[in-house]
């Protein structure tokens, strides 16, 4: 059947079949060139294999809470916002959460995901006790810190090619209520964006949308939104009788493709309605609710139809400290002279990190949506020269378009993580259009 | 109103779990009956965890009713819903050859289902309250020359289910019968369905909980059921013999 990831680009006609049980899962990981897919939300080609896609909706399954330490044991086909449902009420929530609560946790692992929060806890990696993982030999293994190491280290952020994740133990974090105050901040430029960030390292939560038609002085003109866990007293008295209460949204569907051209337009029109409207005010708390804070795009199901039938592309760096104001001037210079595609982008402080094969490391990074055209691929070609000049990487859970000498210039990691995978019989066992294409 | 459990008899069919899911969600303790209970530990751990209630495992062979009395004198609360997801569909050609087969479809969707919702029956009945669903099937509405065993077998329970629901009507005991219709399930694994007409397992059980809660009798899952239905009752014998259907 034919697949594609969240953008909807690239489209792969892939054999798919989803196991019901381990027995049946092992047999399809003995039959090579496999790659398991959650809930299809990696932005391009990474949960895709021609031969032997893997979907593990039929692992969906809770299997323990621990109510003293947090330590949630789920399989991988579980969703994020299903630990969020379960768990709140009690008084728990994610320690590290993507842009979207429909993800699986496998998805979370294999990305080894971050938040709003990763300048102060880190990636998803920070939460994961253990994972089991079903490698080349086709046995469960157990993964830890202290057990099978090795495997544990390079399956956070291995994007599903050290094997398929079953089952994740997570540590979640506890909270007095379920909303969060909101601080925003005007930045009128790059180096406001910048600064204002470095002086708010203790904030728990923080994430910038720049408005990328500026230039000139106004270049990285942003919004900078800090966030807290709120607690009980806090909260007006309207919610602070049930503060852990999950809100069932209404949610919007969009029901056909839109016309290429129209998100942006509008997410522009909100900036500056934002932007003007925060700036004519000192910035002071605003209480948010958590899906609203976290998850704004999920309230609109099948956003990603908005950009149309060719579907859209992300592209996201992270740029090391020292070079990060050079780098991300280049990048904006760059996407604002070209003045299609991405009209809003996000910016991130990432904190330190080290790891085998993880996406974040210290710096900034910069995630922007282009429709797929010629123009804007040329764009991205450009970006990557850009991010690759100034020492910086690329998120492989959004990539859908880079080559491989292009991944291979901005990650010395690459070569230890192809050794590694052809060691262990990872390589031909698992494989995914995107491993292929980037020589993974 | 939350007043006892819900007991869910064949758990391990996919329409059966997506029925617990969607009453455990609304605070509903809940039963979980099936042949080797304890294989659906996993399933009963979820459940307790997603949706903070009580679950609880009980063997059931829907086969073998000389078994059903004491079952449910097992029961501790009787349950205040009971909803029989059992069901086989075994294979049409098989079934027409040997003998055997034919009876263990036929005994799986009437005989069984059958048994033990008459004594769940009862014990409500003279409770006083109760509901009783019935997953039966729109392959019941007609026999066809591909599925004919199972319909008829389907056919005895939507008639079973409507004569119980009739009895029952002035003692408290609402009787649901579910019609669902194509479902993406288990059952139905590598049948090229369409996809208009294939209901999603949660959408049976919504179906499901709101037909309970709006004290519906009889219900197509999806709408478009209803009427393919009608016009399949509704061709007169002498073409409909003729049709490849």
């Amino acid at each position: 059947m034919k697949i594609s990831g969240w953008g909807r680009y690239p489209v792969a006609d892939a054999h798919v079949y989803a196991p019901r049980n381990l027995d049946e899962l092992i047999a399809r990981v003995a039959a090579g060139q496999a790659i398991a897919r959650g809930n299809g939300r990696a932005y391009g080609d990474s949960a895709i294999s021609e031969t032997n896609t893997i979907p593990m909706r039929h692992f969906n399954r809770i299997c323990s809470f621990d109510n003293q330490t947090g330590q949630v044991v789920a399989e991988a086909g579980v969703l994020l916002g299903d630990i969020i449902k379960a768990f709140l009420p009690r008084g728990w929530f994610p320690y590290v959460t993507p842009g979207t609560k429909f993800v699986t946790l496998g998805g979370m692992v294999a990305a080894d995901v971050h938040g709003k929060n990763h300048h102060k806890d880190g990636s998803f990696r920070t939460c994961v006790d253990w994972i089991d993982l079903i490698d080349a030999s086709g046995q469960v293994k157990r993964c830890a810190r202290d057990e099978n190491t090795d495997l544990f280290e390079w399956t956070l952020g291995g994007m599903g090619l050290t094997g398929v994740i079953v089952r994740v133990a997570l540590r979640l974090r506890p909270v007095e209520t379920g909303w969060i105050r909101q601080q925003t901040h005007v930045a009128e430029n790059l180096d406001q964006a910048i600064d204002l960030f470095e002086s708010t390292l203790d904030a728990t939560y923080s994430v910038a949308w720049i408005d990328c038609l500026q230039r000139g002085d106004g270049l990285g003109r942003s919004l900078v939104m800090l966030g807290e866990h709120a607690q009980k007293t806090n909260l007006d008295r309207s919610v602070r009788h049930s503060p852990l209460v999950v809100l069932e949204k209404s949610k919007k569907t969009v029901p056909f493709d839109f016309p290429g051209w129209s998100l942006n337009r509008w997410s522009v029109q909100a900036f500056n309605a934002l932007y003007f409207w925060n700036g004519k005010r000192k910035p002071r708390d605003t209480l948010v609710d958590w899906d609203s804070y976290f998850y704004p795009l999920d309230a609109i199901l099948g956003w990603n139809k908005i950009y149309g039938r060719k579907g859209f592309a992300q592209f996201q760096c992270v740029i090391p400290l020292e070079q990060s104001r050079a780098g991300l001037r280049a990048l904006l210079d760059a996407i604002s002279k070209a003045g299609s595609g991405s009209f809003l982008s996000v910016l991130k402080r990432f904190g330190a990190q080290d790891s085998p094969f993880s996406f974040p490391t210290e710096g900034y990074t910069l995630a922007l949506d282009f429709p797929v055209t010629k123009e804007t691929l040329t764009l991205m070609q450009h970006l990557d020269e850009i991010t690759l000049a100034h020492g910086g990487r690329f998120y492989l859970a959004k990539d859908s378009r880079m080559s491989r000498e292009t991944l291979a210039q901005s990650d010395p990691r690459l070569p230890a993580f192809v050794a590694n995978r052809q060691a262990s019989r990872a390589d031909p066992t698992f494989q995914s259009v995107q491993s292929v294409r980037l020589g993974l | 109103m939350i007043t006892g459990p819900v007991l869910i008899l064949g758990a391990k069919s996919d329409i059966a779990m997506a029925i617990a899911h969607r009453f455990a969600k609304e605070g509903y303790a809940i039963q979980l009956a099936a042949r080797n209970a304890q294989a659906l530990e996993a399933e009963r751990a979820d459940l307790a965890l997603r949706y903070d209630v009580d679950v609880t495992l009980h063997d059931f062979d829907a086969l073998a009713t000389d078994s059903h009395a004491a079952f449910v004198d097992g029961l501790d609360p009787l349950p205040q819903i009971a909803a029989c997801a059992v069901g086989y569909m075994g294979e049409q050609g098989q079934n027409e050859q040997e003998t055997e087969a034919a009876v263990t479809v036929m005994r799986s969707n009437y005989e069984g289902p059958a048994s033990i919702l008459g004594i769940l029956a009862n014990k409500m009945e003279a409770r006083g309250s109760g509901t009783l669903i019935g997953i039966s099937s729109v392959a019941g509405d007609r026999g066809r020359a591909t599925n004919y065993i199972y319909g008829s077998a389907k056919a005895g329970f939507t008639a079973f289910l409507s004569g119980l629901r009739n009895r029952l009507a002035k003692k408290g005991v609402h009787v649901v019968t579910v019609l669902p219709g194509f479902v993406a399930t288990k059952m139905t694994q590598g049948m090229d369905l369409p996809a208009k007409l294939t209901a999603d397992p949660s959408e049976v059980g919504q179906a499901v909980f709101q037909a309970t809660t709006r004290g519906r009798d009889v219900i197509y899952v999806r709408k478009i059921w209803f009427v393919i239905m009608m016009i399949i009752r509704n061709i007169p014998e002498k073409i409909f013999k003729k049709v490849k259907i």
